[in-house]
């Protein structure tokens, strides 16, 4: 409260420094120099992101390929053709789409439950914690290929284990089989990263106060009923960031798509970041400057949507 | 007490889960390829580092090793110089003017990379700075520099204004008030960002594939990518070159568990 009182004056000082009177005392709080230091990360922010960001509106509405020097202004027609005539472009959507679902859900759950089990702090559960998070700092080819041979369909270890203990009918093609390999991959996804966000769950859930438990053991809660009535809610903030970040995540899994479904991916595989690439490579510039304005947008409309959900779904329970 | 087995059954599961791939992995990297296919599991014959002198000689991963120590060191360091001076000054800058100037760079982290990537790299192009590893380490920069300032300067507002006051009263500048008493206080939170930035650079691979076609310069990650089109199906290579890559990263996890859990949390709180 007291901060926000203090930093109403110069606000209001702000407004009137016309004055050289006023100026001089808001420059007594506010020494020059102090403008200096933001200074050299806006420059380049400005020059190497801001800018580039604004130009991919201006290359969007163009069919620049990238060496041209004449190219033409096409209006909407990159946008109209990304909505209406792109296979490739839509299979990259819904794959994109199938791939966060099932990560959203499988992480986020499965995080949580690593979380309840490990969240006090005995000697065994911070070492488990250790181990689960590791995966999470390994490079995504790294991860892409250890699953590379984990699915292998002729040599690979989950086959060999299936083969080994008797279960040869459950043994597939795994990124071979078009229709879920990306499905695999999302699996490899959860892998490396739900200790990371186990993480976040485990502080969560250990600012819980103990008497909350107790009180509802006293009024003869089940385990399922306190988790459901006491933990639930509580952790609700960290659960918004766990989904905010896996859904940031899953739009993001470039570097695993190329590891996995080799560059360019195999169109089972493709996601909406490669797909982009993918344009790019092909010296479609204006288009696929196009297809990254509709991706921004995409990550922009979930992430809101997303929002209203969890407040929604916050203010019901 | 069903609980609790329960419970250590779900853990060991999930344990097995996650160590068995990398086992399989570490000695796999001292197998044949025909060793590994027939049994995976079992341990090497012979610790002789046959694959890692291949992948360090045949597969140039040495020059790309060197390449991204010398990139991600420099990336690291000036992400966070620049970041720190930003979040003070921000943190600093009173009313709106602050506010805004932060809002403005922080905006950034609402932009995927793809979405800027291209003008970015006609950019780069006509500056000369592709296949240059100093055009690397600025972009490394400049995609990390939203994240960063978000971090640091959410804790440097933490920092009670009378911390900073004191200084003024003593006539010391801003410079001086940074030097003596913001940077020293914010030590902890910068190695946490230093980490992060460490997982995130060192890890990368878009700007690597997009900016980077000379062999001489690429990064580790963009080699191990290469490596696929090269060794296919030759895993023992493969899990060598996973190896390699991710020795320096496992070491400063063991050794800066802490850095690297408040580091990759506060990166991605970031909602």
């Amino acid at each position: 409260m007291t901060e926000t009182l203090q930093e109403r004056s110069p606000r209001v000082g702000d407004g009137e420094a016309r004055t050289g009177r006023r100026r001089r005392s808001a420059a007594a709080r506010t020494h020059p120099g102090l403008w200096l230091f933001p200074l050299p990360a806006l420059v380049l922010y400005v020059v190497f992101f801001a800018g580039p960001t604004i130009q991919a509106f201006q290359y969007s509405i163009t069919d620049w390929d990238g060496f041209s020097a004449a190219y033409q202004n096409v209006g909407a027609t990159n946008f109209e053709n990304i909505a209406t005539n792109d296979d490739l472009f839509l299979g990259a959507a819904t794959n994109n789409l199938k791939f966060l679902l099932v990560v959203v859900i499988a992480q986020t759950v499965l995080s949580l439950l690593l979380a309840v089990l490990l969240q006090r702090n005995s000697r065994s559960s911070t070492t488990l914690r250790a181990l689960f998070f590791l995966p999470a700092i390994l490079s995504s080819v790294s991860v892409a290929f250890v699953w590379k041979f984990m699915y292998d369909p002729n040599f690979g270890l989950i086959n060999q284990v299936l083969g080994g203990i008797g279960l040869d009918g459950l043994k597939s093609s795994f990124l071979g089989n078009a229709s879920t390999a990306i499905y695999w991959v999302a699996l490899t996804q959860v892998w490396a990263h739900a200790g990371q966000l186990m993480v976040i769950f485990v502080a969560g859930l250990q600012q819980i106060p103990e008497e909350l438990y107790e009180s509802a053991a006293l009024d003869g809660a089940s385990q399922w009923q306190r988790f459901r009535f006491v933990t639930w809610p509580l952790i609700a903030p960290a659960t918004a960031i766990v989904v905010a970040y896996t859904t940031i995540q899953s739009f993001k899994a470039f570097d695993l798509i190329l590891g996995l479904g080799g560059n360019p991916p195999k169109g089972s595989l493709d996601i909406l970041s490669t797909r982009i690439y993918t344009t790019f490579t092909n010296s479609r510039f204006g288009y696929a400057a196009a297809e990254s304005i509709v991706f921004m947008v995409i990550i922009a409309l979930v992430s809101f949507l997303q929002r209203r959900a969890v407040r929604l779904t916050q203010h019901g329970v | 007490m069903a609980a609790s087995l329960t419970r250590r059954l779900v853990l060991g599961i999930y344990a097995a889960i996650i160590v068995v791939p990398l086992v399989v992995v570490v000695a796999g990297s001292f197998k044949t390829t025909q060793q590994l296919f027939r049994s995976p599991f079992g341990l090497p014959s012979s610790l002789a580092p046959t694959n890692y002198r291949t992948v360090l000689t045949d597969a140039s991963m040495s020059t790309a090793f060197v390449n991204s120590v010398i990139v991600t060191g420099a990336a690291v360091a000036l992400t966070l110089a620049i970041g720190s001076l930003a979040s003070y000054g921000l943190a600093r800058i009173p009313g709106w003017r602050g506010w805004v100037l932060y809002g403005f760079l922080v905006l950034g982290m609402a932009v995927p990379a793809q979405s800027n990537m291209i003008p970015q790299y006609v950019l780069f192009q006509n500056l000369g700075l592709l296949d240059s590893r100093v055009g690397l380490i600025l972009i490394e920069i400049v995609a990390a520099l939203p994240v960063a300032v978000f971090i640091l300067t959410g804790f440097m507002r933490t920092l009670p204004r009378e911390l900073f006051e004191a200084g003024l009263v003593d006539g010391a500048g801003p410079w001086r008030t940074y030097r003596s008493i913001a940077l020293p206080v914010s030590l902890p939170s910068l190695a946490a960002t230093a980490i992060f930035l460490f997982v995130i650079q060192w890890n990368d691979l878009l700007y690597p594939l997009l900016f980077i076609h000379d062999p001489t310069k690429t990064t580790l990650p963009l080699a191990l990518l290469n490596f696929q089109g090269e060794f296919l199906t030759n895993y023992p290579l493969l899990f060598t070159g996973v190896i390699v890559a991710s020795t320096p990263l496992v070491i400063a996890y063991v050794l800066l568990q802490r850095y690297f859990v408040a580091g990759m949390t506060a990166g991605s709180v970031k909602g």
